[in-house]
């Protein structure tokens, strides 16, 4: 007979005892789940099929089911396995039978718990969840109903009527910046266009670049500037405007 | 009209009495005379005397609905004539099927609570897991805690519906573990003797 083939079928295990140890090893299974005592069984009930007494069956048989028994205490009594090793055997006797003794009292306990549920456990009531907690009254601080209407009233008031008077556009005739312009041109040959217009409004900024700019189509003037964001510097068409080659002008609008 | 009701229409404590058996009759869970007085705006003096005619009128055999001092507290239940038709129209889930692994392990809660999964296994001598979830799921114990040791387990405790469940007004009811079960005396004797058996 050979024990690692001994078939089980325990509430935890189902299978041979060779793979039953193999997962315990691999602690694929909880021995703490396992009962030992229902292996022991069944390889009495084995052994007793037999006629003779397979003593090498059982030397192997005792062995491995030490192991587990002592695996299995150790997992119970993770703490407790180095403090009984240590006790005598009468302390050992002394702790065990105080241990039975309070295993007993807590069967007795349970024995006297089955027992006031069978007197007990005809009796119906209502179960849910708790009731709701009483709700914390906040009381409020003392109120002037007054001054609310007034507030009220305040907020009620529609709101005066926003002007866009300011936002409408008045453009300055063209005109009139021509006129200024050549009115400049008659007392000196050349201006710079930012400094005349320098305290102008940006509109007539604007009307008064498209005046230049109209000068020019009419070839009244000459316009220069050195580079982007330079002066624009205005002179009479046919004057030279100093320290400058005669080239095309490239210009661009300044940002007003 | 009859006898109960003008016994409570004749005390001067009949409006409390009226207004307690409102509150329980809310309740699902037992009323301590604390909250009952609070919730009625009464004194506990009174609420108690109250109690005592609410309790007249609804005990066994007079009334469907009967009140018990349970769990610290006070209850209505139904009637012990009315457990048949109870029984086929409701469920009990914390109580039904309780086994012995389950029983011990709330005996164990019960009288040594709040502890853990580990001191229950040292006791019965078998990992408490499944038990214990089991009871939680019922509702008999719940988490109280968690030890102070470095492992820090989880402690339970038993609950107010375990009170309720096996009907007791509070866990003192329970029997003293002294008076329970073989004393140690005993169990080293029949160690020995089993002990002499083998050696012999």
């Amino acid at each position: 007979m050979i024990v690692r083939e001994l078939e089980l079928d325990l509430d935890a295990f189902e299978g041979p005892f060779d793979l039953l140890l193999t997962l315990v090893l691999r602690e694929e299974l909880d021995l703490r789940e396992l009962d030992v005592a229902g292996i022991v069984l069944a390889f009495l009930e084995r052994l007793a099929e037999r006629e003779e007494l397979d003593l090498e069956a059982c030397g192997e048989f005792l062995v491995l089911i030490a192991a587990l028994l002592e695996l299995k205490a150790r997992g119970l009594f993770p703490e407790e396995a180095a403090e009984l090793a240590e006790l005598e055997p009468e302390a050992a006797a002394e702790e065990l039978a105080r241990r039975l003794a309070e295993y007993r009292r807590m069967k007795e306990a349970a024995a006297w718990l089955r027992e006031r549920l069978a007197h007990e456990g005809d009796r119906f009531f209502r179960t849910g969840p708790a009731p709701l907690a009483p709700k914390v009254e906040t009381p409020l601080a003392p109120q002037q109903p007054e001054r609310l209407a007034q507030v009220i009233r305040l907020l009620a008031t529609p709101p005066p009527e926003v002007s866009l008077a300011h936002m409408a556009l008045r453009f300055p005739p063209v005109t009139q910046f021509l006129e200024r312009f050549r009115a400049v041109l008659r007392r000196r040959t050349r201006f710079d266009f930012d400094h005349e217009v320098g305290s102008l409004s940006r509109i007539e900024q604007a009307v008064a670049f498209l005046a230049l700019l109209e000068l020019r189509r009419t070839g009244e003037i000459t316009i220069d500037q050195a580079a982007p964001f330079a002066p624009i510097r205005v002179a009479i068409a046919g004057e030279e405007i100093p320290n400058r080659d005669e080239r095309t002008v490239t210009w661009t609008v300044r940002s007003a | 009209m009859d006898r109960p009701l003008r016994l409570i229409a004749a005390n001067p404590l009949d409006q409390l009495a009226r207004t307690l058996e409102a509150l329980l009759v809310v309740a699902s869970a037992p009323l301590s005379v604390q909250e009952l007085a609070e919730a009625a705006d009464d004194h506990p003096e009174r609420v108690e005397a109250a109690l005592g005619l609410v309790g007249e009128r609804y005990r066994e055999g007079r009334s469907g609905v009967v009140l018990e001092h349970v769990a610290g507290g006070w209850a209505f239940r139904a009637s012990r004539d009315a457990t048949a038709a109870c029984a086929r129209l409701f469920e009990r889930p914390a109580q039904r099927n309780l086994s012995q692994a389950g029983l011990e392990t709330l005996a164990i809660v019960a009288y040594l609570g709040p502890c853990s999964r580990p001191d229950i296994a040292r006791i019965r001598g078998v990992a408490a897991d499944s038990a214990v979830a089991g009871l939680l799921e019922r509702g008999l114990i719940a988490e109280a805690g968690r030890d102070d040791s470095a492992g820090g387990a989880i402690r339970y405790r038993t609950t107010p519906l375990f009170e309720r469940v096996f009907g007791l007004e509070s866990l003192s009811q329970l029997p003293r573990l002294d008076d329970l079960g073989a004393d140690a005396e005993q169990i080293r004797e029949r160690l020995h003797e089993v002990a002499e058996k083998r050696t012999a």
